[in-house]
């Protein structure tokens, strides 16, 4: 689904990703864990098009077509979500307002119709069912007021309604307590399937024992300095990180 | 050059016994008074505090018709898109500064939704206890307007009284053979216990450069409440100078919603005096424009009394190379404790050319005061942006839509629903995005 190759980035004169390799098929769950400034996010936010950051070298491809030409709605039309860290909050536009724009902005950039108020209605009973949101919540002012908790779910709320083939969850985890990570994990997990791929961002093993991934990379210093299964997840709880930086040094 | 100034002091000799009113002495010693002052006031230049960050010189040069005529040539599908057209209202409508009775749906039954002119000829008590008590002399286009105009709405609410449906207020120019300068005027009186809701708006529906020099004067008695909504969309050779003086005796409420996305340069210059207890003075108002437009907003809230009210909020949105201007002034007398004032001014630059002047002022004598004021100067956060994008949304929706979230607050007590429907459409328009999302 998506091949990362090589990739090299910067913010300003700061070396972040200094060539990453990642490849990604459809149904798989990967894992990128590391410790504070290793580059996760920035990883996640690169695939998913941020300006702020200047590719200097390397290539994305997801499924056969080159990203980085590409604008950030381009690619979220062509399949790819970012769940923020930090979920932005705009107020005067309600949660159900926002995904209907969003919705229909992607359809309109696939060429498809907009979708028909009904279905569009019965899919948000659906999902914010799934995730145990109450109906209030879709004429709540994006993100306004919200707690850590309430935000985050509100993302994984979108990542549903837009059905991504690829979602890149970074630091879901972050600010959640354990029901709420309970609720967000199992919608995650639900949304699962053998066509769409999952990105799990995380600076702590506890996300996995929810999310079950496939894979682990450890990003250190840029690059991804080791890989393995879930087990590696397990290592790095019990041992921290100071070993991959020992590896590393 | 030709010095409008001096034209419309030369002209003033030929107007004067023409104008509606000219039998009353009262009326005629007033317009002398004021001309007088005009003459030795001239028109305003930038080296004046109060007109600094407005140039008005190059409204000033064009050759103005100062004495106006009618227009019959005007039919109702003509203003019909200016108007509420999905709301049953009471209508006054003036064609280069006359009234147009055909277009007009007026009213004496329980309430006086007339003209000034009717009123200057007619109530001479009326006119002699309110004409120019709320508009300060001295101020040069007030006191021009007050030797010149002779025709304007004229609304009195009697004691007790509710307006059964809005007022709409349009003056139009039609003026085809030259620039025109009209010089109109409103006022207001609500008695006690009575409420009004008011829409108004200027527009230039000819070819010609238009001036209109406006004021209106507004007396809310005690208890009084008012709504008054400015829709300032006018042409682009249009200008305009609003003086709207609003007058309030215990705890009367008003509120006065300016929304300003036309017009060469449109100078508002609204001032509340809060003059009796417990009263609330609200003023909002949104600015959205673009090439070659200058909106300004000058406010002045003057709390006289204890125990009173007032929240301004200006919201604006610059594209192109657009100039705005915020100078609003809270001033507490020493009488007046426990005033509670809340100013803000926020301002998003969409273009590099865009150019705004905000400066906001306090003036407070009392010592148990709580006022706030604060402006910003800002474009649209990045962040925020890109979060928009990551989601599908195409970058100028987008940027339309949170710049339709940043100055949607300010409509909030906009109490007619068709109204904010309508301006809604405009900010959507503007904008140039699809409103679904804020609907």
């Amino acid at each position: 689904m998506i091949k990362i190759k090589d990739l090299q980035a910067r913010v300003e004169e700061k070396e972040i990703l200094k060539g990453i390799n990642l490849e990604i098929k459809p149904g798989e769950v990967h894992a990128i864990m590391g410790p504070n400034g290793s580059g996760k996010s920035t990883l996640s936010n690169v695939i998913a098009g941020r300006e702020d950051y200047e590719v200097t070298g390397g290539s994305i491809d997801f499924e056969g077509e080159d990203l980085m030409d590409l604008d950030p709605e381009e690619r979220a039309h062509k399949g790819i979500f970012l769940s923020f860290q930090y979920p932005v909050e705009i107020p005067g536009v309600t949660v159900s307002n926002f995904i209907k724009t969003a919705i229909n902005e992607s359809r309109k950039g696939r060429g498809e119709e907009p979708m028909e108020a009904r279905e569009m209605l019965a899919k948000m009973r659906e999902k914010t069912a799934l995730l145990e949101m109450d109906k209030s919540y879709l004429s709540r002012s994006m993100n306004e007021g919200f707690s850590g908790g309430e935000k985050k779910r509100n993302e994984i709320f979108q990542m549903a309604m837009l059905e991504p083939k690829l979602a890149i969850l970074d630091e879901t985890d972050s600010g959640l307590d354990i029901d709420a990570l309970r609720i967000v994990a199992n919608g995650v997990n639900k949304l699962r399937s053998k066509d769409n791929a999952v990105l799990v961002i995380t600076h702590y093993q506890r996300l996995l024992d929810y999310i079950e991934p496939d894979f682990v990379h450890v990003l250190y210093n840029g690059k991804i300095v080791k890989s393995g299964d879930k087990s590696l997840a397990l290592e790095l709880e019990e041992k921290g990180y100071d070993w991959i930086k020992a590896e590393n040094a | 050059m030709i010095d409008l100034a001096q034209d419309l002091l030369s002209s003033f000799v030929v107007a004067e016994p023409q104008l509606n009113g000219s039998k009353n002495l009262g009326v005629v010693t007033l317009r002398k008074e004021a001309l007088d002052r005009f003459e030795a006031s001239g028109f305003p230049t930038t080296r004046n505090e109060e007109w600094k960050y407005t140039n008005l010189k190059p409204v000033l040069k064009h050759d103005y018709k100062i004495l106006l005529k009618g227009d019959d040539a005007v039919s109702f599908a003509d203003i019909k898109q200016f108007l509420l057209s999905d709301l049953d209202t009471y209508k006054l409508v003036f064609i280069n500064g006359k009234y147009s009775s055909w277009l007009s749906e007026t009213t004496h039954r329980d309430f006086d939704i007339c003209t000034f002119a009717a009123a200057l000829n007619k109530y001479p008590d009326v006119i002699g206890q309110y004409l120019g008590k709320s508009a300060p002399e001295g101020e040069t286009f007030v006191d021009l307007n007050t030797a010149f105009a002779d025709d304007g709405a004229y609304i009195r609410i009697k004691k007790g009284l509710t307006v059964d449906k809005p007022i709409e207020i349009l003056y139009l120019t039609t003026n085809e053979n030259g620039p025109s300068f009209a010089q109109v005027r409103n006022l207001i009186i609500v008695e006690e216990n009575a409420e009004v809701q008011i829409v108004e708006r200027h527009q230039n529906i000819g070819e010609q450069q238009s001036f209109t020099n406006f004021v209106s004067e507004v007396f809310a008695a005690q208890n009084a409440r008012v709504q008054y909504y400015k829709v300032q969309n006018d042409a682009t050779h249009a200008s305009l100078v609003d003086n709207t003086h609003v007058q309030q005796a215990r705890q009367s409420n008003v509120h006065v919603g300016t929304y300003s996305f036309g017009g060469k340069l449109v100078r508002n210059n609204l001032h509340f005096y809060s003059a009796g207890e417990y009263c609330e003075s609200h003023m909002d108002g949104i600015t959205i424009i673009g090439d070659g437009q200058t909106v300004d907003h000058h406010t002045l809230v003057e709390h006289i009394e204890p125990n009173s009210y007032s929240r301004e909020l200006y919201k604006g949105i610059y594209l192109g190379k657009s100039h705005g201007v915020f100078n609003g002034k809270v001033m507490v007398r020493q009488k007046a404790q426990k005033t509670n004032a809340f100013q803000q001014n926020d301002n998003i630059l969409l273009s590099d050319k865009a150019k705004v002047d905000t400066k906001p002022q306090l003036e407070i004598f009392a010592d148990d005061v709580k006022c706030s004021h604060g402006c910003t100067i800002g474009q649209l956060d990045k962040n925020a942006l890109f979060y928009l994008r990551s989601r599908g949304i195409p970058k100028r929706e987008a940027e339309g839509l949170m710049t339709y979230a940043f100055a949607s607050d300010a409509l909030e007590y906009v109490k007619i629903p068709q109204l904010e429907k309508r301006l809604n459409a405009v900010i959507a328009e503007k904008l140039g995005i699809n409103l679904e999302f804020a609907l």
